[in-house]
């Protein structure tokens, strides 16, 4: 039983670094029609700043107050350069552009920081665990994770329900010549929102810093998992992302932790390893797969 | 302009386009002689790993340029193709039996057995791939298709039993009875004619009455449903039917090295197809064939120069979307006559 709470509570934890992925792609993707393959690349610039900064100073919080701004800069900057051109164009062409984005950040980065992975410290003060629930010390660094993951999803539905911008950006995503003809400048909306899901990227790229190796091409192996949970949330929904991050980061742990004890009941031991791990790796895909089938546009569509 | 002005025009465009075909299908066929008069000898295997990407870049087009479906998982049935020869060849040496139930299946290293199994199964993946994901259009399509490639890639890493991560060495090539696959030459020639094949298929199909369809579904899927196409099934075909090609290129692809990894269907490698088709110009059939050439010799002829070729490469294919909407093929063949 307490190995189950703690996996749910690393379910938890990659959860919210999905959804931290999601919630800024998805707007992308939802409000200015564009598909950007090139999001990992800012996870990866975030956790590479982060690492830097931090192995400097030795302050991991002076590291993530440098790795955010650079995180959404070039993020704006690649909006203004490049992404802003292709808004008009076939997502053929979107694909292409991006997928050479992202070859060209994976390349400056073994340029810049080289081709061996960096190691991050979690921070001293969040180096312990703690015992929230009697009987299961948990490391603190994750219940860290989590607490901002969840602070993000707050903030993120007030920003949208009750401020002004929030209200703008959803004027744009529902019809952008009419928002742009009632005064709202869509251009640099577009701008702004391309940046807050580059920095929420970041975010995540420094919060997965000391957990993995950081790396060139770090960022594409979560941005496969980010589809997946833009394909079940519904593509535009911040809210369908959400659910979307915590079903499949629950199912992707659940079912690596478990799947062997399970198989092991009807099959050999040896045998029954080898095809829980197969299917442990494929668990998300085949939840994605039955959600196509029932809802072929995503658990939450938006209306764009 | 006037009829017999117009004439000559379509004239010149016609011939600027069989010139440039026949060239490089003259170039293609001459190639092993012209290597090895040139001492160098590595020409061949560039150009017989140039002809294996061309047979999967076209068949990618079959669906993208004809049928509009963006497909970024298009290296699963490239992958699997590989597979399904690597693990025929595995079992042929073990002299073990690849599965004994329902029916028991020895392994082979037979090429007339181990590449239309090759096609079937990549035939078979894309089949259901394929209806689950078109199902959906758009980004979805694009996201669905990528997803389920990476769940083929982690199957294959976590499976075991052949290798997983480290993939699978061939003992040696496949035989075919009265070719020496062994043989660079041979081999080439071999994959220079499944390719012209390809293209000769391919460009009847699109041609023909269910080719019609297929493009039509391009321009407007709820007009071809409204005159009565159940789009779908067409669709899924035409989807199949570029699995199995792109599963055969695989097949040749695990000859060629001599070896199959779970990087085969990675999803880098899906996008690298799909570079070289548009690099190429898709809706074309022989514009991915430029593409893939253009491709491979520019990566060769980069990494030359610098290790990191790809921070040139990228901003490249960037200037290529927002500039040369048509591919090498457009630039080359000019404005008119750019389709077929």
């Amino acid at each position: 039983m307490l190995l189950v709470i703690e996996q749910l509570l690393n379910g938890l934890q990659l959860g919210v670094t999905l959804f931290l992925m999601s919630a800024g792609l998805t707007l992308v993707f939802g409000i200015m029609q564009v598909i950007n393959l090139a999001h990992g690349s800012f996870y990866m610039i975030g956790a590479y700043v982060a690492a830097t900064v931090t192995a400097r100073t030795g302050s991991f919080l002076l590291g993530l107050a440098a790795a955010l701004p650079a995180a959404a800069l070039v993020g704006m900057l690649v909006e203004v350069l490049v992404l802003r051109r292709l808004y008009k164009k076939e997502h053929v062409d979107q694909v292409l552009a991006t997928f050479g984005l992202i070859m060209f950040f994976n390349e400056l980065t073994r340029i810049i920081w080289g081709r061996q992975p960096l190691f991050m410290d979690v921070p001293s003060w969040l180096s312990g665990t703690v015992e929230f629930i009697p009987g299961i010390p948990y490391p603190s660094y994750r219940i860290a994770m989590i607490g901002v993951g969840l602070l993000v999803a707050l903030f993120l539905y007030l920003m949208f329900s009750r401020t002004r911008i929030g209200m703008q950006i959803r004027a744009g995503a529902s019809n952008r010549e009419m928002a742009g003809a009632l005064g709202i400048n869509i251009r640099l909306l577009y701008t702004l929102v391309f940046g807050l899901g580059t920095l929420l990227a970041g975010l995540a790229g420094v919060m997965a810093g000391p957990i993995l190796a950081v790396e060139a091409g770090m960022g594409e192996s979560i941005l496969i998992l980010t589809f997946v949970v833009i394909v079940i949330g519904g593509i535009g929904s911040v809210r369908g992302a959400f659910i979307g991050a915590l079903l499949v980061g629950m199912v992707d742990t659940l079912g690596r932790a478990f799947l062997p004890d399970l198989f092991r009941m009807f099959l050999p031991t040896a045998h029954a390893d080898g095809v829980a791990a197969s299917v442990a790796s494929m668990s998300i895909y085949i939840l994605m797969a039955l959600i196509l089938i029932c809802r072929p546009k995503g658990l939450f569509p938006a209306h764009v | 302009m006037s009829e017999s002005a117009c004439k000559r025009r379509i004239r010149v465009c016609l011939d600027r386009k069989t010139f440039c075909l026949a060239g490089s299908g003259l170039l293609l066929m001459l190639l092993p002689p012209l290597a090895s008069l040139a001492g160098e000898p590595y020409l061949v295997s560039l150009f017989t790993r140039i002809l294996i990407y061309a047979l999967a870049a076209a068949s990618l087009d079959l669906i993208l340029g004809y049928g509009g479906m963006v497909s970024l998982g298009h290296a699963a049935f490239f992958g699997i193709g590989a597979y399904a020869v690597g693990i025929l060849a595995h079992h042929d040496f073990d002299e073990s039996a690849l599965m004994t139930w329902p029916l028991v299946v020895a392994g082979s290293d037979s090429a007339l057995v181990a590449w239309p199994a090759a096609m079937l199964i990549a035939a078979l993946l894309a089949g259901i791939i394929g209806s689950l994901s078109l199902r959906t259009s758009g980004m979805y399509f694009i996201m669905i298709t990528l997803a389920f490639a990476q769940m083929l890639f982690y199957f294959f890493v976590s499976l075991e039993g052949y290798g997983g991560d480290d993939g699978l060495s061939l003992f040696a090539r496949n035989t075919l009875p009265g070719v020496d696959l062994a043989d660079d030459v041979q081999f080439y020639y071999v994959c220079l004619v499944l390719l012209f094949g390809f293209l000769f298929l391919a460009g009847r199909l699109v041609e023909s009455r269910f080719g019609m369809v297929i493009r039509g579904c391009r321009e407007s899927e709820k007009r071809m449903q409204s005159l009565g196409f159940p789009t779908y099934r067409y669709k899924l075909l035409c989807f199949m039917l570029a699995g199995a090609a792109a599963g055969l290129a695989g097949a040749l692809v695990a000859n060629q090295i001599e070896y199959v990894s779970p990087g085969l269907m990675h999803w880098t490698r899906s996008g690298i197809i799909l570079v070289m088709v548009l690099l190429g110009g898709s809706g074309t059939l022989y514009g991915p064939v430029l593409g893939a050439a253009a491709f491979l010799l520019l990566e060769e002829v980069l990494s030359i120069y610098t290790e990191h070729w790809m921070v040139y490469f990228g901003p490249l294919l960037i200037l290529v979307v927002l500039f040369a909407r048509h591919g090498l093929f457009g630039v080359l063949v000019g404005k008119e006559k750019r389709h077929g």
